[in-house]
């Protein structure tokens, strides 16, 4: 590449500002709003479907609910790059585990494996992930791995950087006791609430339903995502 | 030109014992503050002051919008220095009732409800979700009662005692309501 001077610039004359455009320097993030529930049976989780890179949007279409086992799931929110990488990893060991084991891996197994690799780089990753799925000894469970790495079972979970505005929503309309239709239910509206409120989360309403039988995947396209009176 | 919309509209606070977020700016008049406390206050004492006198050149009471613009036009005049952000809402003669939104660097904004402050973050997807217009005095109480407390639920620096005031043409009530007799969910 032919070196770059022109008058007024700097003896720096490599400045990549002037080769790429701004939002291909910014860091790749899912930038989110996940959540997962319990009922009895199973869980339900959910996602938007937003990636972006400052303020273009990389990928409208993402899908962010990504299986680690057959009826185990994690929902990534942080940097793209770093929750690949990492679910990744854990799929891999966790497959490993379960060959082992000679029978599916429990929940808790891979929530932990999680919690291993995030607090260990903790410093150099972003990530937050939601681990939900079904195994035979504890039935339905959500375990969050936020930033940091700490590690904790709920019954219901939301994260990522729309989670914020739906706290309110979450604590005054979920019931324990919920059946899986109400859990989707609450998952789409509240993904609608959070999705209308944050700039990096947007697009489809990603859900999916895991028990015993197996697993059921929705998406509801924006116009169908219920709209609020005020917004 | 009654007002078809509710004839109440609400204003809250959440205090310390030591701190009054709620400055009543004129008889019907109230304002809510955000941000660095000591910005707000003299901001609002400010306001105050121009507020009264305003009304007493008009020989009327000050309508809200002319509130609301007082504070917008110190907040837009000092936005290098201030920090604070308010909710400006009452009564008068001409609009009803209304609600007006001073943001930080001093835009001004009329909205039908609106929520500010560290803890609101926490409860858009609740208002968005519960607020329908044209809702009765009873309602709108349930309402501002049950975001508050999901928020004080949520936001360590929000707590202690909710303040509520409805003010209406007849006059200004006060209901105040301590954290433990708030409205719980099942979180807590």
């Amino acid at each position: 590449m032919a070196a770059y001077m022109s008058a007024g610039r700097s003896a720096n004359a490599f400045s990549t500002h002037d080769f790429v455009p701004e939002w291909a320097q910014e860091e790749v993030s899912t930038g989110t709003t996940i959540m997962a529930v319990e009922f009895d049976g199973g869980v339900v989780i959910g996602a938007d479907s937003r990636t972006t890179t400052g303020a273009y949007i990389a990928n409208r279409v993402t899908d962010k609910l990504t299986p680690i086992h057959d009826h185990i799931f994690c929902c990534r929110s942080g940097s793209a790059a770093d929750t690949q990488a990492v679910a990744d990893a854990v799929t891999y060991q966790l497959g490993f585990h379960s060959i082992e084991l000679d029978e599916p891996p429990l929940v808790q197994t891979a929530a932990n494996l999680f919690q291993q690799m995030c607090y260990r780089y903790r410093e150099e990753l972003m990530a937050g992930i939601i681990v939900a799925g079904w195994d035979k000894r504890r039935g339905g469970q959500v375990y969050t791995v936020p930033m940091g790495g700490m590690i904790v079972r709920q019954p219901v979970s939301v994260g990522g950087s729309g989670s914020s505005y739906i706290y309110g929503f979450m604590d005054s309309n979920y019931k324990p006791g919920m059946t899986k239709e109400e859990c989707l239910h609450f998952c789409t509206q509240a993904l609608a609430l959070a999705m209308e409120r944050d700039g990096s989360s947007g697009g489809v309403a990603r859900l999916a339903a895991i028990t015993e039988e197996g697993l059921e995947r929705r998406v509801v396209l924006g116009h169908q995502l219920p709209k609020f009176s005020n917004t | 030109m009654v007002g078809v919309e509710d004839l109440v509209h609400f204003r809250y606070y959440v205090s310390s014992k030591t701190i009054n977020k709620l400055i009543q700016v004129h008889d019907r008049i109230f304002c809510c503050i955000a941000g660095s406390l000591a910005d707000a206050q003299a901001v609002t004492k400010a306001a105050k002051f121009q507020i009264s006198f305003h009304s007493i050149q008009m020989e009327s009471p000050p309508l809200v919008k002319a509130a609301a613009s007082v504070l917008k036009e110190l907040c837009y005049n000092n936005k290098e220095e201030l920090q604070a952000g308010f909710i400006t809402a009452g009564w008068d003669r001409k609009k009803g009732p209304q609600v007006y939104t001073v943001a930080l660097g001093g835009m001004l904004l009329s909205q039908p409800f609106t929520i500010g402050g560290s803890g609101s973050t926490y409860i858009y997807g609740y208002a968005d979700a519960k607020y329908k217009p044209d809702m009765s005095k009873e309602e709108c109480l349930q309402f501002a009662t049950n975001a508050l407390a999901l928020a004080m639920g949520r936001d360590n620096v929000s707590g202690g005692v909710a303040h509520l005031v409805v003010i209406t043409e007849e006059g200004v009530e006060h209901i105040v309501i301590p954290g433990d007799k708030l409205p719980k969910f099942h979180d807590e």
